[in-house]
């Protein structure tokens, strides 16, 4: 028994048992290569080219299956033209109309929804009623109320943005924690600066979500909308493109329409959104 | 002279789905200028729930409380809450932008003497190191520390603090519990503590206020806490007569919260 005994380790010691191996070991070069996903799928991308362009070569029946250097190549033709450009852009006026309007009125509905409890149901209600339902089915009615303009496919937009971004947004405002609440209100906020300030940057997560599934359902929507009744004024968009050299049967072009429809939605999933989500929610560190 | 913060007569009750439930009954107590004031008791005793009103969060439906006079009827920034949980903050703000926020919404500071301001109390608590480091980056004391930073550059007439250092490691929240004395020292704020741990609140509180459960009503107030400092062994006394008081009557009841009861 007596004092117990400290026996201390100093700073020497320490250091020399630090020095024995590296701490840290920078790996081979292969290794850190084939760690980078981008590089992984740019070598798989150029792997399903290369078999696309064998196997369209060997059934030489461009009406079938052209290849896919036809493919490029008729691509980059309508690009210098100014055809694919300008079909890319009356789609991408048309949808940024309906996302944007569908935006406005989601934030409208969500905003009632949290203020009032009339407003809660009224949105559950709508939602659980419109949400199942496919935007495109409305526009066979959007056609006879709106007529053929680019009017009845902005109505149908705005349909299949609006539930999907109130749908989330909503959810978003409900999972905001008490604390959170306690801490806004605690400042004085109310109304709508509290909105402004504390529920909609915590609830941005699913706020995101919702933008990005609503984006992806417009799109979708607005192609497939195109190539059922195609143009108005002269004025088409990339459904109408493909649909239009299907007709002629210049099937590289309609191969080069599928391709922009494909990379106009890559470049807004995968940059724009990335971008938007790592100066974030990745930043914030509330990313789901 | 009429104290800082009068609680007259309180009674808190709140709804369960089933149930009406009174948190306290007709609790009443003072709270002077520069006092640190701890709400002591086992769980179920309303403790947090009296912060919550004096926060504003909830009013009373019996008695009033006042704050330099004038009645509480609803939340403000005179009253700034640090809270136990480590989601106070706001995760979209650095620490820095978490304590200037305030500032410029709620006390109407230029954006020059808000950022001076919260530079002073960020190095008060030791952070400059971290300062525009976003919240999940930090540990959990550093967050506590930002909230106590945030807090206390608004400058409010009374800093309300619901069990901050609960959710800390044991050697942590020794360690705040330090700082947060020091800060005092600094600055001589008011602040009313809550805290379900006899030794906290006898190393935080100069006055301590004991309530026993089902529903809150006040037990026993003590004052002069400090006074045990000078003697040996007199923290243990204190303590162990403030054990003997909140669980003289249920000595038989088996409080699970006891084990918890020791910071």
């Amino acid at each position: 028994m007596g004092e117990p005994r400290i026996i201390v380790h100093d700073a020497a010691t320490l250091a020399a048992v630090g020095r024995e191996g590296a701490v840290e070991r920078v790996l081979p070069l292969h290794e850190r290569l084939w760690a980078s996903a981008a590089l992984r799928k740019a070598v798989l991308l150029l792997a399903l080219g290369l078999i696309w362009e064998i196997y369209a070569r060997q059934l030489d029946n461009p009406l079938l299956f052209p290849t896919l250097s036809e493919t490029l190549s008729a691509m980059v033709e309508r690009t210098r033209d100014g055809t694919l450009p300008l079909r890319a852009w009356t789609s991408l006026r048309v949808l940024f109309t309906g996302y944007g309007i569908g935006i406005a009125l989601a934030a409208i509905l969500t905003v009632l929804a949290i203020s009032t409890r009339l407003g809660t149901d009224l949105l559950e209600t709508l939602t659980a009623m419109f949400n199942p339902l496919p935007a495109i089915a409305l526009l066979p009615l959007a056609l006879i109320w709106f007529g053929l303009g680019s009017g009845s496919v902005v109505f149908v937009l705005i349909h299949s943005v609006l539930w999907a971004v109130a749908l989330n947004t909503h959810s978003g405002f409900l999972g905001v924690s008490q604390t959170l609440r306690m801490v806004g209100r605690n400042y004085g906020l109310r109304g709508l600066p509290y909105v402004l300030r504390i529920l909609v940057p915590a609830a941005f997560p699913s706020i995101l979500t919702g933008l990005k599934i609503g984006w992806a359902f417009a799109w979708r929507t607005l192609i497939a909308a195109e190539l059922v009744f195609g143009v108005s004024s002269g004025q088409g968009g990339l459904g109408w493109f493909i649909f239009e050299n299907r007709n002629v049967l210049d099937i590289p072009a309609v191969f080069a329409g599928l391709l922009t429809v494909i990379v106009i939605g890559l470049v807004v999933e995968n940059l724009v959104f990335r971008v938007i989500e790592r100066r974030t929610v990745r930043r914030w560190g509330v990313h789901s | 002279m009429t104290a800082l913060l009068e609680v007259d007569g309180v009674t808190l009750t709140y709804k369960t789905p089933q149930t009406l439930v009174t948190a306290t009954r007709r609790v009443s107590f003072q709270v002077g200028t520069s006092d640190r004031y701890v709400l002591l008791g086992p769980s179920g005793c309303g403790k947090s729930t009296l912060l919550k009103a004096v926060g504003g969060f909830m009013a009373p439906v019996e008695g009033e409380i006042r704050i330099k006079g004038r009645r509480v009827t609803g939340p403000g920034p005179d009253r700034m809450m640090v809270f136990q949980e480590f989601d106070q903050l706001l995760p979209w703000k650095t620490v820095f932008e978490n304590v200037v926020f305030p500032l410029r919404v709620a006390r109407g500071l230029s954006r020059a003497e808000a950022a001076e301001k919260a530079r002073d109390y960020i190095d008060k608590v030791h952070l400059t190191r971290a300062i525009d480091s976003y919240p999940h980056t930090l540990s959990g004391g550093m967050k506590q520390r930002v909230a106590i930073a945030r807090g206390m550059a608004m400058e409010p007439d009374i800093l309300l603090m619901d069990e901050p250092f609960a959710a800390l490691d044991a050697l942590t929240r020794r360690r705040m519990q330090d700082e947060l004395l020091q800060l005092w020292d600094d600055t001589r704020f008011t602040v009313l503590f809550v805290t379900h741990s006899i030794a906290e609140a006898i190393r935080i509180g100069s006055r301590i206020l004991l309530l026993s459960p089902h529903p809150g009503q006040v037990k026993a107030e003590i004052e002069e806490v400090e006074s045990v400092r000078q003697s040996e062994g007199g923290a243990a006394r204190l303590e162990r007569r403030i054990h003997d008081l909140l669980f003289s009557e249920e000595m038989a009841e088996a409080d699970p919260d006891k084990a918890a009861a020791h910071g």
